[in-house]
């Protein structure tokens, strides 16, 4: 059995007086794909920005890949991390938000360039040809000189998972991708992802709202109530026979609101 | 009868001398605008005293105060400068600390969601400001940098106080030495209007340009 690629270890984190996780620990294994649902608030997203170091933390420890995330060797024992540091750490994990943030100022094909070149130190042509692969794969590559703002939120989304990919993470994080596309747009950004996890061994985080696609995709459910785990397991336990009072509450409403599972 | 083409060349001698002020005090002034604009948005708390000091000190107190200590008051500390120089840093200074502030505002208003995606994609602070936050932050200083150069210019006008022989001064020239108002003020008018009329259809030059191909970017 491999080490875990991801160890969180009893993080909490805190808003001012609002606790929004408390205590939680979790594993991840290398190639797995999780997804984390739960109600709105329940601190999914939050793990995936504390993950990509967004947001600080207020305790606990997060090992990453065998090293720590948000603390590093020195004095003798573990000091928080610098930026340099956390620099070295952060090019294990890229992050794929809810609105894209793609650089409105660059085209396409810069948009995916640019991090390799510039933190990687990749030349021009090799990050072309490197960022042309991606795009072929999110099926944009007759877009690359387009600017971001010709697209659609479909494309957009297909082109930031490029970018995010171009950087050659082992970890892989998805804030709800899908939640800003309109309807008709969600299934090209879900078969984007279908086909990633396919056909790579990247480990994937997946906060999701579209439970039919989380049931698809994941090895594993998590599902998140008031920064805490509630309940765990493979989708058709959590989907078919939850145990817990709370996920089957949240289940139930999420089915009444129309979500396929 | 008043032989007037002697005295409109001075007048445009004069042109010339706010011309000047007014190219090299903008070079300052945006010099100063993004080193203390920037210095705003430091993680150092030191550097941001420092910035704010500089800016809330030259907003805070009149240009004309300022050009005289800057002529009269720094010689005593064996710093002596030409009245052309004692303009020149009165005006970047001054136009300099209003600048910082266009330049902090508009690196804020580059969102939250750019500077996560900076983060995500591993780029340094510095590669953040330089590739992302500041080429978009510039075409929202524009407009207001188009503003504190006309300031700027108009304020040259101050510079006759310390006999800096601008266009100002040599109107006021052509006027005790004619007795006549109407004529040298009206072409300074005039010759006024023509500078600032450049400097904004220069500057709609520069933001289009800037802007091109981000239309209907802002969502």
């Amino acid at each position: 059995m491999p080490d875990p690629i991801i160890r969180i270890d009893n993080i909490i984190k805190r808003y001012g007086p609002l606790t929004v996780l408390d205590g939680l620990s979790m594993q991840v294994m290398p190639g797995e794909k999780l997804a984390l649902i739960g109600p709105s608030g329940s601190g999914k997203t939050t793990i995936l920005r504390i993950l990509m170091t967004l947001e600080t933390i207020s305790g606990g420890h997060i090992e990453v890949d065998g090293a720590q995330l948000y603390h590093m060797p020195g004095n003798g024992g573990l000091v928080a991390a610098d930026e340099r540091y956390l620099q070295r750490m952060r090019a294990k994990i890229g992050m794929v938000f809810q609105h894209f943030n793609l650089f409105p100022h660059k085209c396409v094909l810069d948009n995916v360039t640019l991090a390799p070149m510039l933190t990687k130190g990749m030349a021009r042509p090799v990050a072309e040809k490197r960022a042309m692969e991606l795009l072929d794969m999110v099926g944009m590559a007759d877009k690359a000189k387009s600017m971001p703002a010709q697209l659609s939120g479909g494309q957009k989304q297909r082109v930031a998972i490029a970018r995010a990919l171009a950087l050659s993470p082992k970890i892989m994080l998805f804030d709800e991708v899908t939640s800003a596309l309109d309807p008709e747009l969600v299934e090209e950004v879900l078969n984007v992802m279908r086909k990633l996890a396919s056909e790579t061994d990247m480990t994937m985080l997946l906060v999701t709202h579209e439970m039919g696609f989380a049931h698809d995709f994941a090895d594993r459910i998590l599902f998140f109530d008031r920064g805490r785990i509630v309940e765990e397991g493979k989708p058709d336990d959590i989907f078919r026979h939850p145990k817990q009072e709370r996920t089957q509450v949240f289940l139930r409403k999420i089915i009444a609101a129309g979500h396929r599972v | 009868m008043i032989d007037w083409s002697g005295y409109i060349g001075l007048i445009l001698q004069g042109a010339l001398v706010t011309l000047q002020l007014t190219v090299l005090g903008s070079a300052l002034a945006v010099v100063m605008a993004f080193t203390a604009g920037l210095a705003r948005v430091s993680r150092f708390f030191a550097v941001r005293a420092l910035a704010t000091t500089y800016i809330e000190f030259f907003r805070g107190t009149s240009i004309f105060v300022q050009l005289f200590w800057v002529y009269f008051v720094l010689p005593f500390a064996g710093i002596t400068l030409t009245p052309l120089q004692a303009g020149v840093l009165a005006l970047g200074l001054n136009v300099g600390a209003y600048g910082a502030e266009v330049v902090r505002g508009a690196v804020k208003a580059i969102g939250r969601e750019q500077r996560e995606a900076c983060i995500a994609l591993n780029l340094t602070r510095y590669q953040s400001m330089r590739h992302i936050i500041l080429p978009q932050a510039l075409p929202l200083m524009l407009p207001t940098f188009c503003n504190n150069a006309i300031e700027l210019l108009k304020g040259t006008a101050v510079v006759s106080l310390i006999s800096l022989t601008d266009m100002t001064f040599q109107a006021q020239v052509v006027r005790a030495q004619t007795g006549n108002t109407l004529i040298p003020f009206t072409v300074i008018l005039v010759l006024y209007f023509l500078m600032s009329w450049v400097i904004s259809r220069s500057m709609r030059w520069l933001e289009r340009r800037m802007t091109r191909g981000l239309d209907g970017v802002r969502a």
